[in-house]
């Protein structure tokens, strides 16, 4: 049975986590250690989630967790060019750039930089060496140790991630880039854990990436912590390009204090088998959460997005928009649970998930769910699974566009409402271009992250920006 | 003969709604069909544009000599045809000069020419939205979307004056016009109009053929055309109604 093979992982992992002990606990300060074995025992009792778990019935993790993953406990030095990888091409957008290979962070001069304007950025290893009390103050306080098992395996295996600080007061320049690389030859399991702190009246702009360069099979168990402080305001751009025999859970914890602002857009253009579990959590009065995301699925690609939005305060705001073009076999989910709690009153809440189906053994299964305790509230919810509008279609035709034409034109179309979302002039163009050519099936995943894809000379078909000629 | 349509049968869902027309058309000429409600006037011109869901159980519908019933819709309009729709279609998302791009690049691929350059196709697009009075920027605006009656009937016309069809369809382009549109739109054919094209333009009411003064005027009754004159039918149409050509086709039948 599965079961046993469920189990099995589960406890190959149990056994690794005694014979690591010491690297597990080395760089940790008292908090994370803490954390580390609560972390270790949820894991122990919840293990791997199952289908017959509520939140898990539309996902199988059956296949994605029979095979025999190796984690890394101690960075090895591949023989890789950290330079080659991430090297930006892009002039008109320039980023600061940290990242993850393996789950490690990889560095050409310093594991942990302080930029000009105070920032720190670098390894969270790193991170709890030279800045204990940052790391304590803030580690823990977005995320739920209990959610699932994998929320809790990660609190017990991840090593390393990407710090950031942002001070009071101060408004990053440059967006900072998270480039999360997989290249490995066998199998891995990689857990990386990431923290991002935004003080007072700070604002700051991240983009995301996930990135496979061969065609290994891995499994990647990321948790993402954001702590947005009073009067503060964080972008955040997630991207997912991997390959189909990746299985990915990607859990991003946002907390907001008084007055702070949030705009997460998760883009998925590929990948074997993808979990988003994006939790927002309105902690002070007058937040306001923007929470969009869109989903290009082929083949037997699966996307699971698990959005939770809790309003725990009056006058807060938030909006989901979550948009999904389903071709061949693939499957999605969209579960949005949004709780306003007895406090919040004057919410305004809204859920739309809209859903493109172009053949009839594509799959989508939409669940909106509001949970209501307040009494002045404005919520909204909408899910709809639909077909290519044939009128359009007919319409298009009648100019002269042929039928692959006409549909690619009206597939950007519809992934274009949450690509317009994007604040940032040439990110949007960027991933304009992305979405174009994954419709036309021209992406590969050897296009890495985002800024490397794209060729800004080239012409392309559809994309004609006239306000600039 | 640029169009000829022969025996003419139509139907919709099994039930028949052309029923052996007949109808010839020159380069050069204008030809208006006019009739009362329901009765086949847009179902002949989605047949002649290839609309999915029209099945023509019969007769033929030669283009340029070549019977063109197997075509698709999109070759249809890189050959020539143009249909200008009763109820243009709004597509949120795709830019109108995304779009008409699109179209141009298609038909030109078609042909076999290269694609347009940016500059071209701009100056092409300024050009064409002065021939039918359009002033907004279309760059920023999605197809159809948002456009007030008026405006998607001139978006139509403009839509057909980038394209240059050598055959254009108008079906009903002047309902729900304001005189002021009427004249636009009018204008815009009567501009566009030469020796080497010709337009079929279906209408209720004689109002545009004041000012599109066509060759022929047919009257389309129960599927067929019953009646065909000159520019003088379609001012008696105006002044006596539909009813005595109702009358006169119930006596023949």
């Amino acid at each position: 049975m599965n079961n046993s093979q469920q189990i099995s992982l589960k406890e190959r992992f149990e056994k690794q986590f005694e014979e690591h002990k010491k690297n597990l606990y080395k760089h940790d300060t008292r908090k994370v250690a803490e954390y580390r074995s609560q972390g270790y025992d949820a894991f122990r009792r919840l293990g791997f989630p199952t289908r017959k778990l509520e939140d898990w019935k539309n996902t199988d993790l059956k296949k994605a967790l029979e095979t025999d993953y190796k984690q890394e406990f101690e960075l090895t030095h591949e023989e890789v060019n950290v330079e080659d990888l991430f090297e930006c091409k892009v002039h008109d957008f320039d980023t600061e750039i940290s990242s993850l290979l393996n789950g490690w962070y990889v560095y050409t001069d310093s594991p942990l930089k302080k930029l000009p304007d105070g920032t720190i950025m670098g390894s969270l290893a790193k991170a709890m060496k030279e800045y204990p009390d940052l790391v304590d103050q803030y580690y823990g306080e977005a995320f739920r140790l209990e959610q699932n098992g994998f929320t809790a395996m990660n609190t017990a295996f991840a090593q390393d991630g990407v710090f950031i600080y942002v001070p009071d007061n101060v408004k990053v320049k440059r967006p900072i880039q998270l480039i999360n690389i997989i290249n490995k030859n066998e199998n891995i399991f990689i857990q990386n854990r990431n923290l991002v702190v935004i003080g007072k009246n700070a604002e700051l702009t991240m983009v995301h990436c996930d990135d496979s360069v061969n065609h290994n099979i891995s499994f990647t168990n990321s948790l993402t912590e954001a702590v947005i402080g009073e009067n503060a305001g964080l972008d955040h751009y997630k991207l997912q390009n991997l390959n189909n025999n990746s299985s990915l859970i990607n859990s991003s914890f946002f907390s907001l204090e008084k007055n702070s602002r949030l705009k997460a857009n998760a883009i998925t253009l590929n990948g074997g088998l993808i979990r988003n579990n994006i939790h927002v959590s309105l902690n002070g009065e007058n937040g306001a959460a923007d929470v969009y995301g869109v989903f290009l699925l082929d083949r037997e690609q699966h996307v699971d997005n698990q959005v939770f939005i809790d309003h725990r305060m009056p006058n807060c705001y938030s909006n989901e928009l979550f948009k999904g073009i389903l071709d061949e076999k693939s499957t999605g989910v969209f579960n949005g649970h949004i709780m306003v709690r007895k406090d919040a009153q004057i919410t305004n809440a809204y859920q739309n998930n809209k859903n493109l189906l172009l053949t009839d053994e594509a799959k989508m299964n939409a669940k909106p769910f509001l949970e209501i305790y307040a009494d002045d509230v404005k919520c909204s919810h909408g899910a709809t699974v639909g077909q290519l509008d044939k009128e359009a279609m007919f319409y298009l035709k009648s100019r002269g566009i042929d039928a692959d034409k006409a549909r690619t034109l009206l597939m950007y179309a519809f992934a274009a409402e949450v690509i317009e979302k994007i604040s940032i002039e040439p990110l949007k163009v960027r991933i304009d271009d992305m979405v174009k050519r994954r419709l036309r099936g021209e992406l590969s995943v050897c296009d890495r992250c985002v800024l490397h894809c794209s060729e800004p000379e080239k012409e392309i078909e559809f994309d004609i920006d006239l306000s600039k000629i | 003969m640029l169009l000829n349509i022969k025996n003419l049968h139509v139907e919709i869902d099994g039930k028949e709604i052309i029923s052996g027309l007949n109808l010839g058309i020159n380069k050069g000429e204008i030809h208006a069909i006019m009739g009362p409600n329901g009765t086949g006037k847009s179902t002949l011109a989605y047949a002649i544009a290839g609309r999915e869901g029209y099945e023509v159980t019969k007769g033929e519908i030669i283009y340029k000599g070549e019977n063109i019933l197997n075509w698709e819709p999109d070759k249809r309009a890189n050959e020539g045809i143009f249909l200008g729709f009763q109820y243009p279609v709004e597509i949120p998302g795709v830019s109108m000069t995304n779009f008409m791009r699109t179209a141009i690049n298609a038909q030109r691929e078609y042909r076999e020419q290269g694609s347009i350059s940016g500059k071209d196709f701009l100056a092409r697009m300024e050009e064409k939205k002065k021939l039918v009075e359009i002033h907004t920027k279309l760059t920023s605006r999605s197809v159809n979307e948002g456009f007030s009656g008026g405006e998607k009937k001139k978006n139509e016309i403009f839509q057909m004056a980038m394209l240059e069809p050598t055959m254009a369809v108008l079906d009903e382009t002047d309902s729900g016009l304001d005189i002021d549109a009427l004249k636009i739109v009018a204008n815009g054919v009567n501009l566009i109009k030469n020796e080497e094209n010709a337009f079929l333009i279906i209408t209720h009411y004689q109002r545009l053929l004041d000012y599109i003064v066509p060759d022929f005027v047919h009257v389309l009754y129960d599927g067929k055309i019953v009646k065909s004159g000159g520019k003088k039918l379609a001012e008696q149409l105006e002044e006596q109604g539909y009813e005595w050509i109702k009358e006169e086709f119930e006596r023949v039948s």
